[in-house]
């Protein structure tokens, strides 16, 4: 260090700077393309705000807290038409019920496929299938739910009317067909997080005595919790955000409705709704003419569906900072 | 940490090049549990250019593994070829050679490790104490003959639950904590790490330094009490301080463990090993005492091998 301690005078103090290629020397093409490409970014923010600010202004002029704490009634005139209680808890029921059955058996398959995958036709076929219920649009999943679930063998999911027939809308129904549209992202994620952990880790537990069985139960789920838990959050925002199933296999009624069974498992396999379906038949768009609820509804809704991505983020993040050396 | 990353505040010119403020700092791997950081320092005393023989000789030397004429492929690819050696406990054995000659296929297949890859078969006899490990139930076998590998791989658990991990039942978290902690304290010790993480036992072990990682890896495979102790390149992934601690810690361990290390590094091999096993493309071409091996090789490929004609 001593011998450079001395600089010369002329050596004025120089910055670095830290690209060492400048865009001018670009051709003009690549001059526009990186343009486009800007343009296209700021635009996605400016689209992005202008959703947060607009939801965020004609949301909180029309929420007030009486909103979120009585139950809807069916009166035209809206002063006396109550808040959205129902659809809230719906919302937070139909996700959690979505998500409770679509995390365990998309970890299973998404174990399977990572530590297993033999034979590999049959994995070929899981992973074709994920993709076909990945691709299938949800109101196409809700009929066949329909169908499906107003078969008697279902009977006991919802309530059976009068004249022996399944009414096959429900909690439980609805909850059903939102863990395949979880399933996809929860297979994805835990899949990556399982390719994620070196083979040397899994080695290291064999080496130890351990069973493969052994190995994935304390090493690989637990390293994998992170991207199980992204996987389940993308999910449940995905579930909270749908509405086709809602309105065909909800019922999505105003007020909750009890269906059959004992205590408790009445609301199960009663009907509802939730926010998506609340936000749906308030807009002009739909039946109702109060958009004022709507916005307020809506508001709340994407104040969910934002605040859950943001749990992903956050999860994420921490994910990165500890991990193996390949 | 920061204090040391942050370039100095001077208006000095030169200096704003060397460490320039709009220089990302360099990446920071790990993060470091351990005490004051250390500033590098100049060798320790004595020392001089020429490697130092860490190993004092042992008593009551045995033998614990044999392979005979061992040959592995993979496919149709020979990676090890006829090769018979001896492990013996009381003594540390270093396999050495370059790259892509089968070392490490070898080491892995003492704990029949190598039949994880689908492709690979393997001819001839590997005896722990005179019984074919083939007979041996696979867990068991490596519970006896324990593996380290070249990244630090401790599990995403506890410091103590990583050292517990082996002796615990096959998935469960059974026997508790009461019971394991003078086990696990135990291998922490002969592991060289205890004083380092005694209060934080109870630490996710993932946020250790990689020298830390490493001998907790060590300790790991030392709560299970093995026989023979397996090690691929375990100091090529750490930095010189924490390599020579585990060195050292290496040769203490031999007195009671059979130690095979697998190294690149020819000078590491001189310091720890008693016997030194040449191998090059999947052969055995030498396999005798250190100091012959590397005072007076017999083969042309280890002469050559050893003063660095090739690697």
């Amino acid at each position: 260090m001593s011998a450079l301690a001395k600089p010369a005078p002329a050596a004025a103090p120089r910055r670095r700077r830290r690209g060492t290629e400048s865009v001018r020397s670009w051709a003009l093409r690549d001059r526009i393309g990186l343009g486009l490409c800007w343009a296209a970014g700021i635009a996605l923010c400016a689209i992005c705000a202008a959703i947060l600010i607009f939801m965020a202004v004609k949301g909180l002029q029309y929420l007030r807290l009486e909103l979120l704490v009585t139950h809807p009634l069916p009166d035209l005139d809206q002063s006396k038409s109550g808040g959205f209680l129902d659809p809230l808890i719906g919302t937070f029921m139909l996700t959690v019920i979505g998500i409770a059955i679509a995390l365990p058996v998309a970890v299973g398959i998404a174990v399977w496929l990572h530590e297993y995958g033999r034979p590999s036709w049959l994995a070929r076929t899981v992973e074709s299938g994920i993709e076909v219920v990945a691709g299938t649009p949800s109101i196409v999943l809700a009929i066949f739910g329909l169908i499906i679930f107003q078969q008697h063998v279902f009977g006991f999911l919802s309530f059976t009317a009068q004249g022996d027939a399944v009414f096959g809308r429900s909690f439980l129904t609805a909850g059903a067909m939102m863990a395949l549209l979880a399933l996809p992202l929860v297979v994805g994620a835990t899949r990556e997080a399982l390719a994620a952990i070196p083979a040397h880790v899994r080695e290291a537990s064999y080496a130890l005595g351990k069973t493969k069985a052994a190995t994935i139960r304390r090493v690989l789920l637990p390293g994998a919790r992170k991207g199980i838990a992204t996987g389940a959050t993308l999910g449940m925002g995905r579930i909270a955000g749908d509405t086709a199933i809602v309105v065909i296999l909800l019922g999505a009624s105003l007020q909750m409705q009890h269906g059959d069974g004992p205590p408790g498992y009445r609301v199960l396999s009663g009907t509802g709704s939730t926010l998506t379906t609340y936000v749906f038949n308030n807009s002009p768009a739909g039946e109702g003419a109060s958009p004022e609820k709507a916005y307020a509804a809506a508001f709340v809704l994407l104040l969910i569906v934002v605040l859950l991505n943001f749990a992903v983020g956050a999860l994420g993040g921490r994910e990165r900072r500890v991990s193996w050396g390949r | 940490m920061g204090s040391l990353i942050e370039p100095p505040q001077r208006a000095d010119g030169e200096r704003a090049d060397v460490a320039s403020p709009l220089e990302p700092p360099p990446p920071v791997r790990r993060i470091a549990v351990d005490a004051t950081p250390r500033r590098v320092s100049s060798p320790p005393a004595g020392a001089s250019a020429e490697p130092v023989r860490r190993r004092q000789p042992t008593t009551g030397v045995r033998e614990r593994m044999r392979l005979e004429h061992l040959t592995i492929r993979y496919g149709e690819k020979v990676a090890v070829d006829d090769v018979s050696l001896p492990v013996r406990q009381g003594e540390v054995l270093a396999l050495i050679g370059p790259s892509g000659c089968g070392k490490t296929t070898l080491l892995r297949s003492l704990n029949r490790l190598t039949e994880l890859t689908p492709t690979a078969s393997r001819d001839g006899v590997i005896s722990l104490d005179a019984q074919d490990v083939e007979a041996l139930e696979v867990t068991d076998l490596r519970r006896r003959v324990s593996m380290v590998f070249q990244q630090p791989n401790p599990f995403p658990m506890s410091i103590f639950d990583n050292v517990a991990y082996g002796l615990r039942e096959q998935g469960t978290k059974r026997p508790g904590r009461a019971v394991l902690a003078p086990q696990v304290e135990e291998a922490l010790r002969r592991a060289g790490l205890f004083d380092e993480v005694a209060d934080d036992l109870a630490h996710p072990a993932l946020r250790l330094s990689g020298g830390q990682q490493q001998r907790l890896c060590i300790a790991r495979a030392l709560a299970v009490r093995p026989e023979v102790l397996l090690l691929d390149e375990p100091c090529s992934a750490l930095d010189p301080r924490s390599t020579q601690t585990i060195e050292e810690l290496i040769v203490r361990l031999r007195e009671d463990v059979a130690v095979v290390i697998v190294t690149h590094n020819l000078q590491q091999a001189f310091r720890i090993a008693d016997h030194v096993a040449f191998m090059y493309l999947g052969e055995l071409v030498e396999y005798g005492p250190a100091d012959q091996v590397f005072g007076a090789p017999r083969a042309k490929r280890t002469r050559e091998y050893v003063a660095g004609a090739f690697g």
